[in-house]
């Protein structure tokens, strides 16, 4: 019985494994958007990220059947001046979380395969440095929005 | 020696006498939040091409107040951000909004031709206007503002790196630099001077 039990929680343990290395359930991903720029303009992709684990993780990459293209880039302002550079990972820490936000870490979707409207959601898969992936539905927003419209929308909903 | 009281009432004069010719004069300065360019840099003065494709200058846009932003469309962050920003801080200006333009220099004027400008700058807000022409008047516009923007070349593992000038330069009605916005700066104060410059020179 007691044997039995054991076995059960093994099965269970190298099911969470396998799980781990291929599904990132580890991240939870809220807030995702992208804001959409007319015609074949490349977009930015924004989403906050909450690692559940013990271990810290990094975001690596993410793709799309949506663009031809994504690159994770990362803005600053200094004196004025406004620089955008690649970077190759975005460190989640453990028990914490890392923001891709306007101005600052995005992901930059360039080439639409089809006209992206606003309203529509479209599936991104995140990458991470432990091998792990996680898709998630980024709602596209009109060029002139400023965040995902969560706020606006919970307050229209009253 | 004259008694205080009469020195005192002379000075009082005095004062009166330059406040009222202050006023008659309006070289009152306008009590601006942000950095004050009054003074400091040249006239707006520029001949570009507009996103309807017809040739426009400066002097297109005397009697309105201007705001202009140097950027480029294939910019997926920060420069959308700012005309976001831009479109926010024209819906709190309200009906005063129309007497202002905001107008998007495109700094990769190969790239942005006037109909991929109209698109873009329609997304944002109905007082914009993009302007794009040849690289040499586009960076004569640069220059005249001190504004920057740098292109490196990709190197061979295809990283690049793209810098500008995120700041955005405000003007009167008659083209004179009056003050200065960057992104560090709140949008409420950019709101407060513009309605400085828009109106009777008191904020609603």
């Amino acid at each position: 019985m007691k044997h039995a039990r054991l076995l059960a929680l093994f099965a269970t343990l190298s099911l969470a494994a396998v799980a781990h290395a291929g599904a990132a359930d580890h991240v939870r991903a809220t807030h995702a958007w992208i804001r959409v720029l007319p015609g074949a303009l490349p977009a930015g992709g924004y989403v906050t990220l909450k690692n559940d684990s013990d271990q810290p993780v990094a975001l690596t990459g993410a793709s799309s059947k949506a663009y031809a293209q994504v690159m994770l880039h990362h803005s600053s302002t200094q004196g004025g001046v406004s620089r955008m550079t690649m970077v190759d990972a975005l460190p989640v820490p453990a028990h914490g979380e890392a923001t891709l936000a306007p101005a600052g870490y995005h992901l930059m979707l360039m080439q639409p395969n089809a006209p992206v409207t606003p309203g529509s959601t479209v599936r991104l898969l995140l990458q991470f440095s432990d091998g792990s992936s996680l898709p998630v539905d980024f709602i596209a927003r009109p060029a002139n929005a400023l965040d995902d419209g969560a706020a606006s929308a919970a307050h229209s909903g009253h | 020696m004259k008694p205080l009281r009469a020195r005192l009432a002379v000075l009082l004069a005095l004062l009166v006498a330059g406040l009222l010719l202050a006023a008659c004069h309006g070289a009152a300065p306008l009590p601006f939040r942000l950095t004050n360019l009054t003074g400091h840099m040249p006239q707006l003065e520029f001949t570009l091409t507009n996103d309807e494709g017809k040739t426009v200058s400066a002097e297109d846009y005397r009697g309105k107040v201007v705001l202009l932003f140097f950027g480029y469309t294939h910019c997926p962050d920060v420069c959308p951000l700012t005309m976001a920003h831009l479109h926010v801080v024209m819906q709190k200006l309200g009906k005063r909004a129309d007497d202002a333009r905001i107008l998007f220099v495109s700094v990769d004027p190969g790239r942005d031709t006037p109909a991929i400008l109209h698109a873009y700058v329609n997304a944002f807000d109905s007082h914009a206007v993009g302007l794009t022409g040849k690289p040499r008047a586009v960076e004569a516009l640069v220059k005249r503002y001190r504004s920057a923007f740098t292109r490196e070349p990709a190197s061979k593992d295809g990283n690049y790196e793209v810098s500008h000038s995120s700041a955005i330069y405000v003007f009167d009605r008659d083209g004179n630099p009056r003050v200065l916005f960057t992104p560090a700066g709140k949008q409420d104060d950019l709101v407060h001077d513009l309605q400085l410059l828009l109106g009777d020179g008191s904020p609603t």
